[in-house]
């Protein structure tokens, strides 16, 4: 069309889709956790991640191990994009013959944890007040040598970022994180 | 699982007491084969090799009842299964060995995921033990295929064979149909297990969604009701769940105009009155005018690609959308709708038509009409040989019986725009991928396929050497295919575009001085070749050309630089749409 008015035909599509209306106005991005059951086999974790990597499709964090059925692994993905490209990943990751179950977890409310392994500059007359910090965070000391400690941190995302950022102040050396992995609270009857 | 036991290879009658017995452990390549008769295979394409020389003499020791056909490219094999399997709806096999023999059915691979083609390619491996080493003739193949394949699989156990080529065969067929690839290590083949065919086919995680929901049929049929500027918009997913005689029947029950894809062509008679031909980049005028006008599009099968919606956002803008398809993860992808319907189009159709009635959509085909008047599907009649004459004179020649393969560009635009098809599956071409020299090799296995229907094959002077070397093939069975060249000396469509938007630079395009004598070519093969320049002579060729009992190439040399029109520039709002010829500058 060459004139700038939208049909109503063409809002509605818009909105349904999470984009932006107006010119000017923000696209909503959302930040979802994707919950896949999925075949354990040689090259089904590899389809999964290729499919985003085909397809565009944005990959925060990937965490993947056995469930209680040695033949099915549960894999935790961390996405982002708007309505129209979490509906997108959540097709193409049904339509994958690997995958018994793909669950948006943002459909309901979850449990999220990661695990995080941070070692950090620590001098001697820096050490009570880091194991203060580390106390908040619920944290533990797993290494030490005569100028740093090594935390085990455990958590949501949001945490370990906190500490990460708390801990910058003395020199972080190294971080490894698990990635997210979460589960789904059951419903409770009422809710 | 369940398991039969197969009389023993050499066929001799066995004692009823006798069939509980163990059954015979055969090769690996002696599995694969009796799994092939079992799924009713007629015919494989293929080109042997290191890493699959044993199955090769497998299948000269057995005497399988499928057909092989050595091909001479393994591009060329893939591209022809498809096109067996689009001319049959049967399952295309093409099998190639390991490395450069793999590597070859890539592009056929792709080709047939984007346009939903039911084929199952068999490659060989190098042994299980020497994988990952670099061995001789090694690609990890199933890594290379993995996001082109609708799925795809390494067999490391012979075991495993018979029941992973079932499965191969259910994924290809059932649902959205795709390629998949089977890999197969030369030690697997060599392996010897018993001789067992699993009956059943169960996999965990692959549901196909047949039977739609009641309640989003009701809906669609409200909306179908309530509509006065309704549209029918079909693709290639309502000729593959065999439909056409029930979309005929909606849109001749409620009046409602139809507009197909490149893939929908074959639907619905493009001779009809309610026919408005195709839609997209190359489709009709007046098929787009209806689209930015309609209240109501009625999706069949259709995946709302880029070349059929140019500039997303100023598509079908009054349109409600109703969509159906087998692939849930198709709907919305591209525009929103407003009901989906997923499941088995004809099943959505049957659903469907008692719950509708007949519509008043005068007004609105009136309109269409005068459309229609405004700008039809024309071309020059100026005395020089244009391809639009000669499509022209060959569904006069055919009146739309015969099984038409274009190639891609120019040749396959005209091809869709100037024949008038008919008939389901007698319009074949490569839509998605848009692979130049598709037409020959699929030619020659559409016409592997099928003997009712002549088979023609359309191409440009480009995409016609691009696989070319199948005319071995098509020598050594005389398969009747009439292959008609439209020689421009150009890569034309991409000369188009750059005469449109790119100030006539026409960078890399020129093929004159450069391309064979086609009528030799042909010759060499010990084809009969036909050349023709003038529009007198038409005629004349064509007859010659299906007269003659056996294949046939002929060499029409048409105008350098005729264009296709109408068009939606590429990004273009579809309001846009270039009518005719005009200065360069027009489109700055």
């Amino acid at each position: 069309m060459s004139t700038k008015t939208l049909t109503p035909q063409q809002i509605y599509r818009k909105k349904a889709d999470g984009l932006p209306i107006n010119p000017g106005d923000e696209t909503l991005v959302q930040r979802h956790i994707i919950s896949v059951l999925l075949e354990n086999q040689s090259g089904s974790l590899n389809r999964v991640l290729n499919m985003f990597a085909a397809r565009g499709f944005n990959l925060e964090s990937v965490a993947v191990g056995e469930t209680e059925d040695p033949s099915v692994s549960r894999l935790t993905l961390a996405t982002s994009g708007n309505t129209k490209v979490i509906r997108q990943i959540l097709r193409q990751l049904n339509r994958l013959v690997e995958t018994l179950e793909v669950t948006d977890l943002n459909d309901a409310d979850y449990v999220e944890r990661e695990i995080c392994l941070i070692r950090v500059r620590a001098l001697a007359h820096q050490r009570s007040e880091l194991r203060d910090t580390l106390e908040m965070f619920e944290g533990k000391v797993v290494d030490i040598t005569p100028e740093t400690l090594m935390f085990e941190v455990t958590g949501p995302t949001k945490k370990i970022k906190a500490l990460i950022h708390v801990l910058g102040s003395y020199g972080v050396l190294d971080v490894a994180r698990s990635g997210r992995v979460a589960l789904a609270r059951p419903l409770i009857h009422g809710d | 699982m369940t398991t039969q036991n197969i009389p023993d290879t050499a066929g001799d009658a066995i004692p009823d007491e006798m069939v509980t017995v163990q059954p015979p452990m055969v090769t690996g390549s002696e599995i694969l084969i009796r799994t092939l008769e079992y799924e009713g295979v007629e015919v494989i394409f293929g080109h042997p090799g290191g890493a699959i020389i044993t199955l090769y003499d497998e299948l000269s020791r057995i005497q399988p009842s499928f057909k092989h056909i050595l091909v001479r490219h393994e591009q060329g094999g893939t591209h022809a299964a498809e096109g067996y399997a689009k001319a049959t709806g049967k399952v295309g096999v093409m099998l190639a060995t390991s490395g450069p023999g793999a590597t070859n059915t890539v592009t056929g691979i792709a080709d047939a995921y984007m346009d939903s083609v039911p084929i199952v390619v068999i490659t060989g491996q190098v042994p299980t033990h020497l994988i990952g080493n670099d061995a001789f003739q090694e690609a990890d193949i199933v890594g290379i295929t993995r996001t082109i394949t609708k799925h795809n699989y390494l067999v490391r156990d012979v075991r495993d064979l018979s029941r992973v080529v079932r499965e191969a065969f259910h994924i290809a067929q059932s649902g959205r149909p795709g390629p998949v690839l089977v890999d197969i290590p030369k030690d697997v083949l060599l392996a010897k297990a018993p001789l067992q065919i699993p009956e059943r086919i169960e996999i965990r995680g692959y549901h196909v969604p047949m039977q739609p929901s009641k309640a989003k049929v009701q809906q669609a049929a409200d909306m179908i009701m309530a509509a006065s500027k309704p549209l029918l918009y079909v693709g290639g997913g309502c000729l593959f769940s065999g439909a056409a005689e029930e979309l005929a029947e909606l849109a001749r029950k409620t009046q409602i105009p139809v507009t197909t894809t490149l893939h929908g062509i074959g639907a619905f008679p493009v001779t009809d009155e309610l026919s408005l031909h195709m839609l997209g980049m190359h489709g009709t005028w007046y098929a787009n005018q209806a689209v930015q006008h309609a209240d109501l599009l009625i999706a069949v099968g259709a995946r709302f690609d880029d070349r059929v919606t140019g500039k997303l956002e100023s598509w079908a803008p009054h349109a409600k959308i109703i969509h159906m398809d087998i692939d849930p993860s198709c709907i919305s992808k591209n525009v929103y709708v407003d009901c989906a319907v997923v499941g088995d189009v004809k099943m959505v159709l049957q659903e469907l038509l008692p719950l509708v009635g007949k519509k008043d959509t005068s007004a609105w085909l009136g309109q269409i009409t005068q459309w229609k008047q405004e700008c039809p599907l024309d071309y020059d009649q100026d005395g020089l040989l244009r391809p639009q004459y000669i499509l022209d004179l060959l569904w006069e020649k055919t009146k739309g019986d015969a099984v038409v393969i274009t190639d891609v560009g120019q040749n396959q635009m005209w091809g869709a725009q100037f024949f008038k098809y008919v008939y389901p599956r007698t319009h074949i071409t490569s839509g998605g991928l848009g692979t130049m020299g598709f037409s020959l090799p699929a030619a020659m296995g559409a016409s592997f396929g099928q003997r009712t229907r002549p088979v023609v094959s359309i191409n440009g002077d480009g995409g016609f050497l691009m696989n070319a070397q199948e005319l071995g093939v098509i020598s050594q069975y005389n398969l009747p295919v009439k292959i008609i060249i439209f020689n421009n000396n150009f890569l034309g469509m991409v000369r188009q575009w750059q005469e449109l938007f790119h100030e006539s630079r026409y960078s890399h395009t020129d093929l004159s001085g450069s391309n064979p004598d086609y009528v030799k070519l042909a010759e060499a093969f010990r084809i009969k070749g036909l050349y023709c320049e003038n529009v007198a002579d038409v005629q004349k060729t064509l007859d010659e050309a299906f007269a003659h009992d056996g294949p046939v190439l002929m060499e029409f040399k048409v105008v350098k630089e005729e264009m296709v029109f109408p068009m939606v520039p590429s990004g273009a709002s579809t309001d846009e749409m270039i009518t005719k010829r005009m200065t360069p500058d027009s489109f700055v």
